[in-house]
């Protein structure tokens, strides 16, 4: 048992492996700390949908170092995001910005929500109500009468 | 109200539809980024030559003030792609005339000396990224990448991938006789 545990501890080793490399890392753990999370809102342009932060692509590390590199310089935040956005576009962050384009996407889960609540209420509201019955016509008074009586009669024989 | 209902079911069906069937496009590149620099002004940069050749560096002015647009080809010895692709580039260059420039991305210089004595260098300057700092000025994303840039310095055309196979050739023709950077008569 004791032997399955370490194996199963050593299988895990490889998730704790990180793609930031010690060389890469600023010796400012404050700054270090920004170029990390700046990082995991940088998608990478080879490996897409994975961050910058956890990619081992070369471009993927070259951008850790640009990001570094602009922040020892001094740069904020949104400054060195800008700089990497004018270079690859809205596509290098994860969090795409809001602007008119990106509206539909922003915006059509909130509609869609909406709608289904809008649709699916209509729908269970309108079979909530009970059947309203009409009086019948004099006419089909008359006929209902008419077949009782004849009913009746024929009881009675 | 109730018929405006019964018609969601095939209003859903027909956006989604719609959906599949424009994701279904063969020609449509899912990996494909969008560039920033098409119509915008070619990054500044400025690259040493590669050690131990001839051919001068390149920089950013390297590129402005030519009498017709010029090409712009990222390559490196290690890539494969750019193997096939140097033959379609030199023969560009060689038969229908275009002006050729290289950025050397990322590449040991005897590497890069050697790959080109055996294949032959098409090309009028290369200057050598060591460190890929160009190539995030450019936004490259891989190598082989090829860019056509016009006389005041505007990127008018990139194209991702190594330009090899009738397909790619006929559209870098296209973007190539757009752009005007084929000589006269050339090209046809």
């Amino acid at each position: 048992m004791r032997q399955l545990i370490f194996a199963f501890c050593v299988g895990l080793l490889p998730l704790a492996a990180n793609a930031v490399e010690p060389d890469e890392m600023l010796t400012n753990p404050v700054l270090e700390q920004r170029a990390r999370e700046i990082s995991k809102d940088l998608r990478c342009v080879v490996c897409q949908n994975q961050d910058i932060d956890s990619s081992n692509a070369g471009v993927a590390r070259d951008l850790r170092l640009l990001v570094r590199e602009r922040l020892v310089a001094g740069d904020t935040d949104t400054q060195v995001i800008e700089y990497i956005r004018a270079r690859y576009g809205d596509y290098v962050l994860l969090k795409p910005p809001l602007e008119p384009a990106t509206y539909a996407l922003w915006f059509a889960p909130i509609a869609f929500i909406l709608i289904g609540i809008f649709v699916g209420g209509g729908v269970l509201m309108s079979r909530r109500k009970p059947e309203t019955l009409e009086d019948l016509s004099s006419e089909d008074e008359n006929t209902v009468s008419e077949i009782l009586r004849q009913n009746e009669a024929r009881d009675a024989l | 109200m109730k018929r405006l209902i019964s018609g969601l079911p095939l209003l859903a069906a027909v956006i989604f539809g719609g959906f599949f069937f424009w994701g279904l496009n063969p020609d449509r590149d899912p990996n494909e980024i969008p560039s920033v620099l098409i119509s915008q002004p070619a990054p500044e940069f400025d690259l040493e030559p590669v050690a131990g050749l001839e051919t001068p560096g390149l920089s950013r002015s390297d590129l402005v003030g030519k009498e017709r647009p010029v090409v712009v080809n990222v390559f490196a010895s290690w890539c494969v792609p750019c193997r096939a692709e140097h033959a379609v580039l030199t023969r560009f260059a060689e038969r229908d005339g275009i002006r050729l420039f290289g950025i050397n991305y990322k590449d040991k210089p005897e590497d890069a000396v050697r790959w080109l004595n055996d294949l032959g260098n098409p090309y009028e300057r290369i200057g050598s990224d060591l460190s890929g700092r160009a190539g995030i000025e450019w936004g490259l994303s891989g190598v082989p990448e090829t860019f056509i840039v016009d006389g005041d310095g505007i990127v008018l055309f990139r194209y991702v991938g190594p330009v090899v196979g009738p397909d790619a050739v006929e559209r870098f023709t296209e973007a190539l006789k757009q752009a005007g950077a084929l000589p006269n008569g050339a090209g046809s």
